[in-house]
């Protein structure tokens, strides 16, 4: 099919291959997307029932194993304080690695070495982590369960997702923009801390948000940490606490549809709290970015 | 407030690489000097090692002399940070900070260096953007991004962040090769201006830029890929343009290349 100037129409062939590989593009999204929307569905059609003020506000405490009713503020505020926690000790070590990763390290013995071993730690099973903080702080270091304890198992789950996306966020910062900044006489840390760090700032806050998403789920390391309680305690220095994902766990171990339905409702808080921080960072990205007109 | 360089014997290497060798020569103040010759020829890495941003790049090193007015910049007990602050640098492509307003990037250099008053400091900037020839544009939307100008002023921009430091000596590497023929006209207006008070160091692959705007031009070349580039000859630069001693100079001047 030529035309009299020499230029070809796209062949029946040509269409035929762009419809096939278009049609398994959309194949593959609607697959990625069935599981996501199916467990949203499942999670929110059986969880609304019980999203009441009573379950905001209400511990377990004194709620026989066939009441109705009974909530899940004691995990509530366990998980908020566990993961404010663990961010607190992973944020700020994560954030120096990648630092001196980026910025320092200059391909060098050392940081070769944390790069290996930030790589081990991201392959570690929760599991571990939680026997790890069980065997070292509880049992040889003789301290008790508590949120603190859960907190530290969670931190050694955040780091390695911490500096990985650090690093990957500080690596995009053009190298024009430390030149300029050097070339105007201005010291290394400060071209780290005005420049470069405000520059990767959005994506760091996405990073940091990914990894608290990924540990505000986490069941095991609380499970030999924080231990369990039914009662509401708001001191995470001290005593067992409770967790969401451990409240989900329990309450779905459970024979009757009351203590089901409770679970249901608590991992579609879990989701809501997830899905509020997200939100949080996007505004606080969106607050500081760089393009915005002022 | 603009002071004379003096290069001698000077080497510059990026790991076991020798990228130039034995450059020596004398960049005079209040004047315009232009480097030219082909790509690869080590004009920026000179440039670069003339306020310590060579080093800057892992594994570079430089071995000679660099002394501003008698003051060696590369004495055992010298602190590059300082002699980046006299000696300021405009790059190839523009870099304002993107996280910046206008204003914040003029005043980046001295907000990042210390404290100063926001009147001094609003005095400052107005002042720079005037040296830059950008004030007129830009004066009622100094919050605005700097990231949202177009090329040349965002060019512009740079020079004005780089004079707002005042440093004696201005580096520029190749400022105009990714801006249109009216940006760059504004550059060249703006740097014949400039040279009343600072000296200026242009690496430019423009002849015709060269002709224009230096005072003195000198010719890099390197004997073949690999080699280390080296100054082939510096002179006035209109007797480098009409009448020059090597054979080279004058092939490259007018053209007739390789």
């Amino acid at each position: 099919m030529t035309t009299t100037t020499g230029i070809q129409h796209i062949s029946a062939g040509r269409r035929f291959k762009d419809l096939f590989v278009k049609a398994l593009v959309y194949l593959a999204f609607a697959l990625a997307v069935v599981p996501l929307v199916s467990v949203l569905w499942l999670v929110i059609s059986n969880g609304v029932a019980r999203l009441d003020l009573e379950f905001l506000t209400h511990s377990m405490r004194g709620i026989g194993a066939r009441d109705a009713g009974g909530g899940a503020y004691h995990a509530i505020i366990g998980t908020l304080e566990q993961v404010l926690l663990a961010s607190v000790i992973s944020v700020p070590i994560g954030l120096f690695t990648a630092i001196y990763l980026v910025e320092y390290g200059q391909g060098g013995r050392l940081s070769r070495a944390i790069s290996f071993f930030v790589d081990v730690m991201t392959g570690v099973p929760s599991v571990v982590a939680g026997l790890f903080i069980f065997a070292f702080w509880i049992l040889f270091l003789g301290a008790q369960f508590s949120g603190w304890a859960g907190a530290l198992a969670l931190a050694i789950l955040m780091m390695p997702t911490v500096v990985r996306s650090a690093e990957e966020m500080l690596r995009l910062v053009p190298n024009d923009l430390r030149e300029a900044s050097y070339a105007l006489g201005v010291s290394k840390w400060r071209t780290i801390l005005k420049v470069v760090l405000p520059t990767a700032f959005t994506g760091i806050v996405t990073g940091v948000m990914l990894a608290v998403a990924r540990v505000a789920g986490e069941t095991a390391p609380l499970l030999m940490t924080v231990f369990f309680t039914n009662s509401i305690n708001n001191d995470p220095f001290n005593g067992p606490q409770m967790g969401l994902p451990l409240f989900v766990f329990d309450q779905a171990a459970r024979p009757n549809d009351t203590a089901v339905d409770r679970a249901w409702t608590g991992a579609l808080t879990l989701i809501l709290i997830v899905m509020l921080l997200n939100l949080v960072a996007r505004l606080i990205a969106w607050w500081r970015a760089p393009a915005r007109g002022r | 407030m603009s002071k004379q360089i003096q290069v001698s014997g000077l080497d510059a290497y990026y790991g076991s690489h020798k990228a130039i060798e034995d450059v020596s020569m004398t960049i005079e103040p209040r004047s315009i000097t232009a480097f030219i010759g082909p790509s690869g020829c080590g004009k920026s890495t000179f440039l670069r090692t003339l306020n310590r941003m060579h080093e800057v790049i892992p594994g570079a090193r430089v071995e000679g002399k660099v002394l501003l007015d008698g003051d060696d910049l590369y004495a055992p007990n010298v602190e590059p940070v300082s002699v980046r602050r006299m000696i300021g640098m405009v790059f190839q492509r523009p870099n304002p900070f993107p996280t910046m307003s206008i204003y914040e990037n003029v005043a980046a250099g001295l907000r990042l260096n210390g404290r100063l008053s926001k009147s001094k400091l609003d005095g400052i900037v107005e002042e720079s953007l005037k040296g830059a020839n950008l004030w007129n544009e830009v004066k009622d939307r100094l919050n605005k991004p700097g990231a949202g100008l177009s090329g040349g002023q965002q060019q512009r921009l740079c020079i004005a962040r780089a004079i707002a430091v005042k440093p004696q000596v201005l580096l520029m590497d190749e400022p105009c090769s990714a801006l249109d023929p009216i940006s760059t006209l504004a550059i060249e207006d703006l740097m014949a201006k400039l040279k009343d008070e600072y000296t200026i160091v242009i690496v430019t692959h423009n002849m015709q830029q060269a002709a224009r705007v230096s005072d003195r031009t000198a010719f890099f070349n390197l004997a073949e890929q690999g080699k280390p580039g080296k100054v082939i000859e510096m002179d006035e630069t209109s007797r480098m343009f009409t009448n020059p001693t090597q054979k080279a100079t004058e092939d490259y001047i007018t053209g007739r290349f390789g």
